[in-house]
C-alpha cells in the first residue's frame, strides 16, 4: 500500500483530497489528510463580518463534511516534516506517518507580534485584524458603537494573502459609515508599503482613482516599524507617523510554523517551489498547493483552485515516471467589493497584469473587468456558495485554469 | 556632487530607466562606489556587509534579496539598514549591488 499524505485541510488540501480519491486506485493507495482544526473557515467571508453582513456562523462548517469517506482524516497538530526520511511527526499520540507523496497545503497565517508594539497596548481595544474570525468578530463589536474618528488600514509587509482585501475593507467601510450617517465624522486612511494602491500598474491607477473618489487618503511606501499605543500612532522605519483612533492591521503573513521548524521554508516560511510545475525545489515527491508555496502570484482561494489541475496532473505523471507539465501560469481571478452593492473583477497571471474588458464566463457572465458593476458584486456574493459546493469538492468550474485573453482590452 | 572619476565610471555602465544596472555581471566594487556617490552615500564596512550578501544571493538564486531576507540572514537589523540605505533599503542596496529591482511583492 502506498500513501499520499496531505498536510492541511483548508481550501487547497480539501480540493486535492477530493480530486485524488477519484483518480488513485484505492486498492493501491491510502490517502491521509491532517489538520489541527475540525472547523473549515470560509476566509473570504471574514471581510463581511466587521460590517455585520455575515455572522460568524455564516462562514464555518465542519471540515469532515467536505472530505470523502475514503480519505483518512486525522485531527492533530503537525509537529515536524522530515522530508529526507519521507515521514511526518504528529503531536497526537506521537504518531509518525510515512509517505510516498506529500502535498503541503498548510496556508499562510498572520503574525501581529512581528511588528513592535502591535500586541501589547491597544490590541483588540482599538487595534484589530480581520484576517482571523476572532479578529473580524471583535472588530464588528467595536464598530457597532463607534461614533467616528480616524480609521487607518495598514498593511505591515508584502506578500499578504488576498492582496485586494484591505482595499475592499476600505470601500465597504466607506459605504458602512455612509449608511450609518456618520461618514462625515470618519477619516479613512490607507497606509501601504507599496508605491501605489495595488501591485500591478493599470489596476493600481484604477483603484487609486477610486480611493480618491471615495475620499480615502492613500499613504504609500509606508513600511511600519512600530505601533505606539500610548500616542495612538504608527511609525514607519523612515520615521513618518500616522495617527489613528482605530487601527485595522493586516499583519505580516507567514507560512505555517511547522515549515520553519522543519527547515523547509524561505525567510517568511513559504516553501520554495517551481512556479510552473508546483513541485518543491528540495524534494521530488513533495508538491505544494495554495498559500504555502512561494510562487510569485496572489495568495487566494481562486489561485489554489487554478493550481489544482497542475498539482494533480504532475503527481500522477511523477508516479508514472513521466516529465512534469510546466502548466501553472500564475492565474488569479478576484472579485473586489467596492461598496454600495457593486464590485470589480480582476483577472491576471505571471505575464499579464489586470486589464479592462469583459470576462466571458459561459452561462453566468459576462462580468466587467476592472470596472464597477452590480453583477460583479453578485459574483462575489455567490462565491460563498460556489466555494462550499463546487470549489472545495475539486469539481471543474466553468473557468479554465490557464488565463485567457478573450474579451480583454489590450 | 559627483566627481569626474565617478562620472567616467558611470558613463561606461548601462542603466534602465529606474537607475538599475542592465547587466549585473558587469558590476565591480568601483561601480558600486560610483553608484553610491550618485545616490549621495559613502559606503562603509556595514554597507558592504549588505552589498556582498546581495551579490551572493544573486549568484545563488538569480535575484536580489528582499529586505526581510537581508535582516534575517545577516547581522544588520531593519533599523540599521534604513539608516544605511535611506529611502527604500532593499531597492537602494540592489541598485548599488548592480542588481535588478527586488521582486518581493505581487
Ligand atoms: C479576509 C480574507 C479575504 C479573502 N478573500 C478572498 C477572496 O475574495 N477570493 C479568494 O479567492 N481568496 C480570498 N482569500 C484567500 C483564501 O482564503 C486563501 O488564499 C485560501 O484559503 C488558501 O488556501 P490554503 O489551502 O493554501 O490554506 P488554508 O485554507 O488557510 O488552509 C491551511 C490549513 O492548514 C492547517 N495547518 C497549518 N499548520 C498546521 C499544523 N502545524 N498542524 C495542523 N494543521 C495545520 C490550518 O489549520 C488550515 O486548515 C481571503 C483571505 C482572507 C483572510
Amino acid at each position: 500500500m502506498k500513501t499520499l499524505l496531505i498536510l492541511g485541510a483548508g481550501t487547497g488540501g480539501t480540493m486535492v483530497a477530493n480530486r485524488m480519491t477519484e483518480l488513485l486506485d484505492t486498492n493501491e493507495w491510502r490517502i491521509v489528510i491532517i489538520d489541527r482544526d475540525e472547523t473549515h473557515y470560509y476566509q473570504p467571508g471574514f471581510l463581511f463580518i466587521p460590517f455585520g453582513t455575515y455572522k460568524p456562523e455564516d462562514v464555518i462548517k465542519p471540515k469532515r463534511n467536505f472530505l470523502p469517506p475514503t480519505v483518512e482524516v486525522i485531527f492533530s497538530d503537525i509537529e515536524m516534516i522530515e522530508p529526507d526520511e519521507n515521514r511526518v511527526r504528529l503531536a497526537k499520540e506521537g504518531q509518525v506517518i510515512y509517505y510516498d507523496y506529500l502535498v503541503i497545503a498548510t496556508g499562510s497565517h498572520i503574525h501581529p507580534e512581528e511588528t513592535e508594539g502591535m500586541v501589547n497596548g491597544g490590541w483588540q481595544k482599538n487595534i484589530f485584524d480581520f484576517y482571523t474570525l476572532d479578529g473580524a468578530t471583535a472588530l464588528s463589536r467595536f464598530l457597532r458603537t463607534w461614533d467616528g474618528g480616524r480609521l487607518v488600514v495598514n498593511v505591515a509587509e508584502m506578500p499578504i494573502k488576498c492582496p485586494v482585501a484591505p482595499l475592499e475593507f476600505l470601500f465597504l467601510a466607506d459605504a458602512f459609515f455612509h449608511e450609518r450617517g456618520i461618514r462625515n465624522k470618519v477619516d479613512l486612511v490607507y497606509a501601504t508599503p507599496l508605491p501605489g494602491a495595488f501591485t500591478k500598474p493599470i489596476a493600481s491607477k484604477k483603484l487609486g482613482d477610486m480611493l480618491e473618489r471615495k475620499n480615502i487618503l492613500l499613504e504609500t511606501d509606508f513600511n511600519i516599524g512600530e505601533v505606539d499605543s500610548n500616542k495612538n500612532v504608527i511609525r514607519s522605519w523612515d520615521e513618518r507617523e500616522i495617527e489613528y483612533d482605530l487601527l485595522v492591521t493586516v499583519p505580516t503573513n507567514m507560512g505555517a510554523d511547522v515549515i520553519e521548524r522543519s527547515g523547509m521554508g524561505d525567510e517568511l516560511n513559504f516553501v520554495p517551489i517551481d512556479k510552473f510545475t508546483l513541485q518543491s525545489d528540495g524534494w521530488e515527491n513533495i508538491f505544494v498547493i495554495g498559500d504555502a508555496g512561494n510562487a510569485p502570484t496572489s495568495k487566494a482561494g481562486s489561485v489554489a483552485h487554478f493550481m489544482l489541475d497542475v498539482v494533480v496532473e504532475n503527481i500522477l505523471r511523477h508516479i508514472e515516471g513521466l516529465p512534469l507539465k510546466p502548466d501553472f501560469d500564475g492565474h488569479a481571478n478576484c472579485y473586489i467589493e467596492s461598496g454600495f452593492g457593486k464590485g470589480i473583477l480582476i483577472d491576471f497571471n505571471y505575464e499579464t497584469e489586470p486589464l479592462p474588458g469583459k470576462f466571458p464566463l459561459p452561462g453566468i457572465g459576462p462580468f466587467s473587468l476592472l470596472q464597477e458593476s452590480v453583477a460583479n458584486h453578485w459574483g462575489k456574493m455567490s462565491f460563498r456558495w460556489i466555494y462550499w459546493n463546487v470549489l472545495l469538492k475539486g469539481r471543474k468550474m466553468p473557468i479554465e485554469s490557464q488565463m485567457s485573453m478573450a474579451g480583454k482590452w489590450t | 556632487m559627483t566627481t569626474t572619476a565617478t562620472r567616467d565610471i558611470l558613463d561606461t555602465v548601462e542603466f534602465d530607466e529606474g537607475g538599475f544596472m542592465v547587466d549585473p555581471h558587469a558590476w565591480t566594487p568601483e561601480i558600486a562606489e560610483a553608484i553610491a556617490e550618485r545616490e549621495g552615500l559613502e559606503l562603509t564596512e556595514r554597507h558592504w556587509v549588505v552589498i556582498h550578501f546581495a551579490r551572493d544571493e544573486f549568484a545563488k538564486n538569480g535575484e536580489a534579496p528582499t529586505l526581510r531576507r537581508i535582516t534575517k540572514t545577516t547581522d544588520v537589523s531593519t533599523k540599521e539598514i534604513y539608516k544605511l540605505f535611506p529611502g527604500g533599503p532593499a531597492k537602494v542596496a540592489a541598485k548599488i549591488a548592480g542588481l535588478g529591482k527586488p521582486t518581493g511583492c505581487i
